[in-house]
């Protein structure tokens, strides 16, 4: 209906501008199944149920208890359910174990799964099951005052990785033949003044590169450094010697160094055009990789070495025309490049039968704008991490000889993980607990360092102080996570937004936080 | 009619459900039930090799977070709504609330406590409704009103004040407020005047979160810097030569609306009004056709006009949560506080940076010595205006400066005030000898960033 659509922008008009409409729609047609309604259950889904994905189902076989008000499956359900209209939410009385022994592939039907406060067989049975189906999956715990997720994704593609500081792609160390005539168009000398003054620096810099071109030789960083001099001097002084006081000739100076960086593929993305993904490519590819692979065969051909041009450039000091001129002149070499890519993506799909309108030109231009920023997350299944075979070592030992690193926190709660499957409880739960437990607990420790080989050194405070927490679940870490794994959650449906990569580590006592490989 | 039940009937189940929860407890609290502090007793009755040295664990502190501490929240917006949820949650029961605003459809994608019905109605009020109806034993008292129309004696009465503001100028005002209300006794800090706030931002996916023990630690001014000022497009790209669609916007916004006065005499352009949005939006599209420019759309109109900024539900929630984890930390003494500023990312992966910001010596607000100023004799006064508006440590909005001359207190400018200003404004192109000023007197500025009047020292330079 025509009023729900518009009354729809409205209520997500703030986030809208973040994900766009495309963004929204993936969410809209998500369905994201928690298992566990406890605090940090419920706020991880409030923080989805707000933005409007489509639906979502709590898993939770836990009876209301004193300390968690309201926070189990059905009460969940009708409370998250009431804050927002668009959403359906369902939920199964029935503890994941359960589900797991009579109808593991009820976890199929879902975009992403979340487990919060998972013990550990549980964890790892779910996490098996899910790698196979390849649903993405979010581990999230609140441990006192330590907040962990981990997210289990074999591949998550990113095209629109929105990067905060991404570079412009203009192309002045090595113009194209429709830039360079454009160029030639312009003749500083013999501009009047006002021309003069609102002359994009991207021609600027364009025109005095030319003049200094011949000592121009990249190899020699001290002529390359000699040559950007003999740019500002250029620039700086007219041919009567007479300085420039232009606000475009100053832009072109604060410019100059950053708009001589070579054009040349980012590693992370030649890598990407190396994997076999990108190579071996099947009727069954997803259509990034075959996206990839039409870019990677322009890059070795019409593009000499280079991605599509982006097709953008940043705002400066000029007449109106002359800078929509030269935005027309990048926006048509994008369109034109975009177009050749699409010649190579109709080949590949060709070439194994598959009609070329199964990927879309929108797609492909979309593709080729992002070219630069494209990633690929994945991670080490939860059963290579847990494996004595294929710990993480390296990783494990080099953090810990930082007594700051938050690794110590995976470690303890790898501890506290075997404390639960050796006495069916957490430690220190009740008050006469606590003391005996240390012991206990510093028992399962050395047996963990053991068992995985690792020779680090655990100080008896964190053990005390695992102790302490009991299990506790404080709402304010609780809400730390919710908001944090909420926004992965998102990131991980909708395909924008780089998500973390593999376990993320909350320090409430220091308001630190550490992203680690495991 | 059946929608009007709807949330009605949607209403009276969630109280049930909670009522469900409810257990008649035997010390006289009829709210509390069994275990329902248990989480936060952990932290309160058990010692541990990390908390804060002063800490005593003991069964009192929980009665005097639930009986006696008093938190303020300014702002029941993004960070506010959760705040007070997380608050209210984790044990404190007496709340009040400042908020100014009322409800908007577009806040409904993250300002959890409020729901469709209620657009039009006082955050606070709302807000407050929300959290004393839902969690047995809270009560959190709203202010539907401006944090510049309370006095001391209002904020006096806080332990803590956390602020969940979206204005720089709002923080600043807070800030001084605070500082206002320093003791100091023969030169020393008396710890008991001190309140500290904890003050936290958002904007899309980046924010921070931060403590400030007043007259002790770095203040919001001390670090002014971190808030660079808006950027502005110049009038000459707005009015002759354009180049984004946001130009266009702007030239609509601010050449043609006061030109036209579309909607009659003296009716001011509102963000909030479609008709009026919709004015701009095509006006602009005329401006960007001229010129050859694309990318003129309803929703870049908007965000242009009303200087939108997006936000979402996740990065309040994670930066609500952590001011509130401070709050219980110099509540209980149960750990040492963030020492004192943290800035938080999730755009690539999740990036926190915890750092101490440091206090400026010659901080504008809390360095308590008069300012220098530096100007020639025959320097005009307007510099000395842009001098207080452009610094990047006072950043100041309009401020009126007055001095004593020939004995007798002068207003030099003022702006605010309309007749005032015409009068004054002469000043401006005077010099300072002109004046009657002199070299090391005292100049008093008051401006809406601070509550207190500065002062400054006029140094005569050659």
């Amino acid at each position: 209906m025509a009023a729900t659509k518009a009354s729809k922008e409205q209520k997500y008009d703030r986030q809208l501008r973040l994900w766009g409409d495309h963004g929204q729609e993936t969410l809209e047609n998500a369905h994201v199944c928690l298992i566990n309604a406890t605090a940090t259950g419920t706020e991880i889904l409030k923080n989805l149920v707000l933005p409007g994905i489509g639906a979502f189902t709590i898993v939770d076989g836990h009876t209301v208890t004193g300390e968690d008000v309201g926070n189990k499956a059905q009460a969940a359900t009708e409370l998250l359910q009431e804050l927002n209209s668009d959403v359906s939410g369902n939920f199964v009385e029935e503890s994941p174990d359960k589900l797991l022994d009579n109808d593991p592939e009820f976890f199929h039907r879902f975009t992403i799964v979340i487990g919060v406060q998972l013990p550990e067989s549980t964890c790892l049975r779910l996490g098996s099951v899910l790698w196979s189906a390849a649903v993405p999956f979010l581990v999230c715990k609140t441990y006192g005052l330590i907040g962990y997720m981990r997210l289990v994704v074999q591949e998550h593609t990113v095209i629109e990785s929105h990067p905060d500081n991404a570079l412009e792609d203009l192309r002045l160390d090595q113009p194209f033949a429709e830039f360079k005539n454009h160029i030639q168009s312009y003749d500083l000398d013999s501009m009047d003044k006002k021309d003069h003054s609102h002359t994009p620096w991207i021609i600027v810099v364009a025109k005095y590169l030319e003049k200094c071109v011949f000592v121009c030789v990249l190899l020699y960083n001290e002529m390359f450094f000699s040559s950007l001099q003999c740019i500002r001097e250029g620039i700086l002084k007219n041919e009567n010697g007479v300085p420039e006081d232009e606000e475009n000739f100053e832009e072109a100076i604060k410019n100059v160094n950053t708009a001589l960086n070579p054009t040349k593929v980012p590693s992370a993305v030649e890598d990407l055009f190396n994997s076999v993904q990108c190579n071996d490519i099947t009727s069954q590819t997803l259509s990034f990789w075959v996206m990839l692979r039409a870019v990677k065969e322009f890059v070795l051909n019409e593009g000499n070495g280079s991605l599509p041009v982006r097709g953008t450039i940043p705002d400066m000091i000029a007449d109106s025309q002359k800078f929509i001129n030269l935005q027309n002149v990048y926006r048509q070499k994008a369109m034109q490049d975009a177009a050749t890519v699409s010649k190579h993506v109709e080949c590949l799909l060709q070439s194994f039968g598959k009609p070329p309108e199964s990927i879309s030109e929108k797609d492909i231009k979309l593709f080729c704008k992002n070219a630069s920023f494209l990633r690929v997350v994945r991670c080490r299944s939860l059963a290579e991490e847990y494996s004595v075979d294929s710990v993480n070592k390296d990783e494990i030992t080099s953090c810990m000889d930082n007594p700051d690193s938050e690794m110590v926190f995976y470690l303890m709660l790898r501890a506290v993980d075997r404390f639960y499957q050796q006495h069916s409880r957490y430690p220190g739960v009740y008050n006469y607990q606590v003391e005996d437990d240390i012991n206990k607990l510093k028992l399962c420790v050395n047996n963990l360092l053991q068992e995985y080989s690792l020779n680090v050194n655990i100080k008896d405070d964190y053990i005390h102080e695992f102790c302490r927490y009991g299990a506790a679940e404080p709402h304010t870490v609780a809400a730390f996570l919710g908001g944090s794994a909420a926004q992965e959650a998102i990131k991980i449906i909708s395909h924008q937004f780089v998500p973390f990569s593999n376990t993320f580590i909350y320090n409430a006592m220091s308001q630190t936080s550490a992203t680690l490989q495991l | 009619m059946a929608d009007a039940d709807e949330p009605e009937k949607k209403r009276r189940r969630v109280v049930e459900l909670t009522e469900k929860m409810v257990v008649d407890g035997g010390d006289g609290h009829n709210c509390e039930w069994e275990g329902r502090w248990n989480h936060v007793k952990k932290f309160l009755e058990r010692s541990g090799p990390f908390t804060h040295p002063d800490f005593e664990p003991s069964t009192e502190s929980l009665q005097f977070m639930l009986d006696t501490c008093k938190i303020l929240v300014i702002g029941a917006g993004g960070l506010g709504c959760e705040l007070l949820k997380d608050l209210a949650l984790s044990g404190f029961h007496n709340i009040h609330v400042v908020d100014m605003d009322t409800i908007d459809v577009s806040n409904l994608n993250r300002q959890f406590l409020f729901r469709g019905k209620d657009v039009g109605r006082p955050k606070a009020d709302v807000a407050a409704d929300f959290i004393n109806s839902r969690i047995p034993g809270c009560c959190v008292i709203p202010h539907f009103k401006k944090i510049q129309d309370l006095d001391e004696t209002f904020y006096r009465q806080f332990h803590i004040i956390v602020c969940g503001l979206d204005s720089v100028v709002a923080r600043r005002w807070m800030n001084g407020m605070l500082l206002s209300l320093l003791v100091y006794d023969d030169g020393v800090l008396d710890p008991g005047s001190i309140i500290p706030l904890i003050d936290g931002g958002t904007e899309g996916f980046k924010g921070n979160a931060r403590v400030i023990l007043p007259g002790m630690t770095a203040c919001i001014d001390c670090t002014l810097e971190l808030y660079p000022p808006q950027v502005n497009f110049p009038m000459c790209t707005i009015a002759s030569m354009p180049r984004l669609p946001e130009h266009c916007i702007e030239y609509a916004r601010m050449l043609l609306w006061p030109k036209e006065k579309p909607f009659g005499d003296g009716v001011v352009l509102d963000g909030d009004d479609p008709e009026h949005i919709q004015w701009v939006y095509q006006r602009s599209l005329e401006r960007a056709a001229e010129f050859n420019i694309t990318g003129v759309t309803y929703r870049l109109t908007q965000g242009v006009v009303k200087r939108i900024i997006p936000a979402v539900a996740s990065t309040n929630a994670v930066i609500a949560a952590a001011c509130a984890t401070e709050v219980f930390k110099i509540a209980s003494s149960a750990f040492i506080p963030l020492n004192n500023y943290m800035v938080f990312n999730d755009v690539d992966g999740l990036y926190t940076y915890t750092f101490e910001a440091e206090r400026k010596e010659n901080c504008s607000a809390c360095s308590q010595v008069p300012l220098d100023m530096h100007f020639s004799p025959t320097s005009k006064l307007q510099e000395v205006l842009d001098y207080l508006t452009e610094s990047a440590s006072l950043q100041m909005k309009s401020p009126a400066i007055t001095a004593t001359v020939e004995g007798k207190n002068k207003t030099l400018y003022l702006q605010s005030v309309a007749s005032i200003e015409q009068r004054t404004r002469p000043n401006l192109s005077k010099t300072l000898k002109e004046l009657g000023l002199a070299d090391r007197q005292e100049l008093a500025v008051a401006d809406v960033t601070t509550p207190q009047t500065m002062l400054f020292r006029l140094c005569f330079t050659s």
